[in-house]
This record gives structure tokens, C-alpha cells and sequence, in this order.
């Protein structure tokens, strides 16, 4: 039996996501500033949001309440989960039901990873992709035979220890496929943490600070099962060392170079003339003379409706090469146009972050997270 | 010398502007509010409320991770 209570919920990010991957319709009151709310919020199908700061509020919700419609689920999110708890109580005093706020606020939600299954592994074992759906982060887990390696880890390590703990797998190898300038890794930490490797291309490594082992073209790396390989393939643009993986013949992991919506930008280490040439001869020419059917799983998405059926981020090689605005450009003039002019702003704190990745700054963990505040920014179709 | 002194070291979101606002209904146009505030997390808010209240933000300083914002009701 569903009743409705007149109590205020709780609901976790994990909640929230299966709302957004099931498509299910959701009114978001968010408390936050506008400047916060204009610049990143929560976004899907089903969702409709109404942007009223917290501090408007305070003498009571009935501003809000004439534009919240009765009878749906409401949501109410803020930074953290203080004002938003103090905002929906209100409402559930005024006597309206089915009322939540986001636990943890969107800080929670910026660093909440949902794994989901992408597919099966011919001699046995699965991938995963990890959706870090409140900042667009994608990275993943290859798991067979007891091994797991996880590609381009993001910060909250325990995500993929939990996971592992779970399948009962040991992580063996951790990989960056390029030196990120969005996000704070968690590769090399992972690493540590579990007595993995730890890979990364050579040459996006010139400053590194700390041991790694080169990730390049020709150098498979095995998992569990020796038969289960991540074929790397050196594909420069993003950064001049980006490397894409071709892992069982199947899954093309294509880090931030080539996404579902769009393709990677050249400019975030600050070369972007330089490797203009180098990205179009990735996308153009070396990817071309891939199979067709392989499935791209890149870094990052842009916008939600890049999320696929249960959640997975996701494409056909071949439809790629058919619709992604990215790869339509046979003048090559228009394609550096494209991505060195007009690009949208850099990702928050974006240098900041490459030291980080490079060993060269030590933040604290409200500074990594402060760092990466906001959406990742990566492509050069993103606003 | 500011006409009230709110203090909400301490306090996390949405006191420290809770708190500021009961006092600043309390003064008369013209007088002035200090806010003392721990929460790096209201910072933004804090302007943003000011602003849109209409009321001016004098100066806001930073010391020892302690903020102060000088507040005159408009």
C-alpha cells in the first residue's frame, strides 16, 4: 500500500539518481543563490526545477508555495542540507505531503558515483561504468577472474573499494587516460591505497612528481583473465598525451577526446593551436579506421540526455561518425574554428586541479572539493 | 562601532543569515549591523541577500577564518 506521509523524508543521491535514470517526474525546489543555481542544478526528463533562495523564505514559504504544484513529489535542495531541511519543514507545516530534501545537500550529489553494468566480457567478467551524475564524470571498472582495474578514478576512492568489496575482486591497476584538468584524480591514491599501478601516458606526465608506470600504444594491460586485454591507443588533442583503450574487442574507452554529444576540447593545458591537428587526426583518421561497432564510453557527458537506458553513457562508434556534430566537419578550418574559438568557460579552478594531478599541490579535502565545483566542462559543445 | 553585533560563529547554514535578519528587522534606517560568521558556505548567500533586500554591504573582511560584514539598513 502507498500512502503519503505528512512527515518530512529524507532522500540519498543514490535515490535521486535512480529518479533521473528512471525518468520519473520530480518538482525541484532549489533554496540555493541564483548565481549557484544559474551556474549548476540538478537536471532530467522529468524534472522541473523552481530556483527561490533560502533567505527569501525565512518569514514563511507562501511565496513558493502558489508555484509548487500539490499532488507530486518535491524535492528541495540546497548547498549543503541545512537550509533546505529549514525550507521544506515549512512546507510540511503548511500542510503539504510527499516532502524531501536531498541529504547532503549538492555537495553530496556533486560527489555521488552510481555504478551501473555496460556489458559482459567474452571470456568472462563484466564492465561498469561509474556515473558521477551531478558533475558528468564517467569512469570505470573492468572486473574478471578476481582483478579489477578501474579507469580514470575519481577522488572518492571508496566508491571502487566498496564496489570491489562487493564482487569480492581486487583492484590490480589503476589508469588516467590523460592528465584530467576538471576533476581531482583518484588514480594514484587508489593505487596506493590497494597496491595497485598506476598509469599514465608519458607525455601528459612531464611534471609528475610522484612514480608511475607509462601507459603506451602496444602495451596491454592484462586483467585477470589473460585473455581479457586494455589495448591502449595513443590518441592526442585533448592533451598531448590522451590515450584511448579498446578493452575486449568491444568497449572503446575515449576518455576526453570523443564524447556521445560532442568531442574533447584542446585548450585546457593551454596549448590549444598546438594540438588542433593532432585532435583532428585522432577523431578523423585514427578512429576512423576503427570498427564501427565498437561502443565509445567516454570520460564525461554533458547534458542528461546523454544518459542511456539504466543510466548507461554510451554510443556506437559508426553512429558517432553519423550524427556527433564533432565528427561532421570535413573542413578543416571549420574544425579549428570550432575548437579554439567561442569555447565555453573553463572548468572552476581548472590549473589548480592539473598541479593537483601532478603531485605539485597538496589540498585539503574541502579544498579538492571546493575545486571542483560545478559542471566539468570538457567539451567543446558544453555551456 | 556597529548598532548590533550578531555573532553566529559557529552556526551553519541557514542560521548565520536567519539570525541576521531578525536582527537587522530590530534596527531603524540608517543604523548598522556587524555579522561574525564561520560558515565559508553563506558567504555568496550573504551578499546575495543584502543585495536583493536592498540594504548595503558597507565591507566585509576576513580574519583567521572568521568573517565580518558590515551591514547598513537601508
Amino acid at each position: 500500500m502507498i500512502t503519503q506521509t505528512a512527515a518530512l523524508q529524507r532522500m540519498t543521491p543514490h535515490e535521486l539518481t535512480h529518479i533521473l535514470f528512471d525518468k520519473q517526474p520530480l518538482f525541484i525546489l532549489d533554496v540555493r543563490n541564483e548565481s549557484d543555481y544559474l551556474d549548476w542544478k540538478i537536471e532530467g526528463h522529468n524534472i522541473h526545477t523552481l530556483n527561490i533562495p533560502y533567505f527569501d523564505l525565512i518569514d514563511g514559504v507562501e511565496a513558493a508555495l502558489d508555484q509548487i504544484p500539490e499532488g507530486q513529489k518535491v524535492l528541495v535542495v540546497c548547498a549543503k542540507e541545512g537550509s533546505s531541511i529549514f525550507v521544506a519543514e515549512q512546507l510540511v507545516e503548511a500542510g503539504r505531503t510527499d516532502v524531501y530534501y536531498l541529504q547532503g545537500g549538492m555537495k553530496a550529489w556533486s560527489e555521488h558515483l552510481e555504478p551501473v553494468k555496460v556489458g559482459d566480457l567474452r571470456a568472462g567478467g563484466e564492465l561498469y561504468q561509474f556515473v558521477r551524475i551531478g558533475k558528468g564524470c564517467l569512469s570505470y571498472m573492468v572486473v574478471s577472474n578476481g582483478e579489477a582495474a578501474v579507469i580514470d578514478t575519481l577522488r572518492m576512492t571508496e566508491a571502487y573499494t566498496e564496489f570491489a568489496k562487493q564482487l569480492q575482486v581486487k583492484i590490480t591497476h589503476t589508469i588516467d587516460t590523460h592528465l584530467h584538468a576538471d576533476h581531482i584524480s583518484g588514480g594514484k591514491r587508489l593505487a596506493e591505497q590497494v597496491g595497485a599501478t598506476y598509469w599514465l601516458p608519458e607525455k601528459d606526465a612531464a611534471e609528475v612528481t610522484f612514480a608511475y608506470e607509462k601507459l603506451e600504444e602496444g602495451r596491454d594491460i592484462q586483467v585477470g583473465n589473460a585473455k581479457i586485454a586494455i589495448q591502449p591507443i595513443y590518441s592526442p588533442g585533448h592533451t598531448i598525451g590522451s590515450t584511448s583503450f579498446i578493452i575486449d574487442e568491444a568497449y572503446f574507452l575515449t576518455g576526453d577526446i570523443l564524447f556521445v554529444a560532442s568531442i574533447g576540447r584542446p585548450d585546457l593545458a593551454g596549448l590549444a593551436e598546438d594540438w588542433v591537428g593532432d585532435l583532428r587526426n585522432t577523431l578523423y583518421n585514427r578512429y576512423r579506421e576503427l570498427s564501427d561497432h565498437l561502443l565509445v564510453l567516454p570520460a564525461h557527458f554533458g547534458q542528461y540526455t546523454e544518459l542511456g537506458e539504466r543510466g548507461v553513457v554510451s554510443a556506437r562508434l559508426g553512429d558517432l561518425f553519423a550524427n556527433n556534430p564533432g565528427l561532421q566537419m570535413e573542413d578543416e578550418e571549420v574544425f579549428r574554428k570550432t575548437v579554439t574559438e567561442n569555447l565555453p568557460p573553463q572548468p572552476n579552478a581548472y590549473q589548480e586541479i592539473r598541479q593537483t594531478n601532478m603531485g605539485k599541490r597538496k589540498p585539503s579535502e574541502d579544498e579538492q572539493r571546493e575545486m571542483e565545483i560545478g559542471p566539468n566542462r570538457c567539451a567543446v559543445h558544453d555551456k | 562601532m556597529a548598532d548590533i553585533i550578531v555573532d553566529t560563529k559557529g552556526m551553519a547554514c541557514p542560521m548565520p543569515i536567519v539570525k541576521a535578519k531578525k536582527a537587522l528587522d530590530s534596527l531603524q534606517s540608517g543604523q548598522t549591523m556587524e555579522v561574525l560568521s564561520t560558515d565559508k558556505g553563506s558567504l555568496n548567500d550573504f551578499s546575495a541577500w543584502v543585495k536583493q533586500t536592498k540594504n548595503e554591504l558597507i565591507s566585509h573582511e576576513e580574519e583567521n577564518g572568521v568573517y565580518k560584514f558590515l551591514v547598513r539598513k537601508s
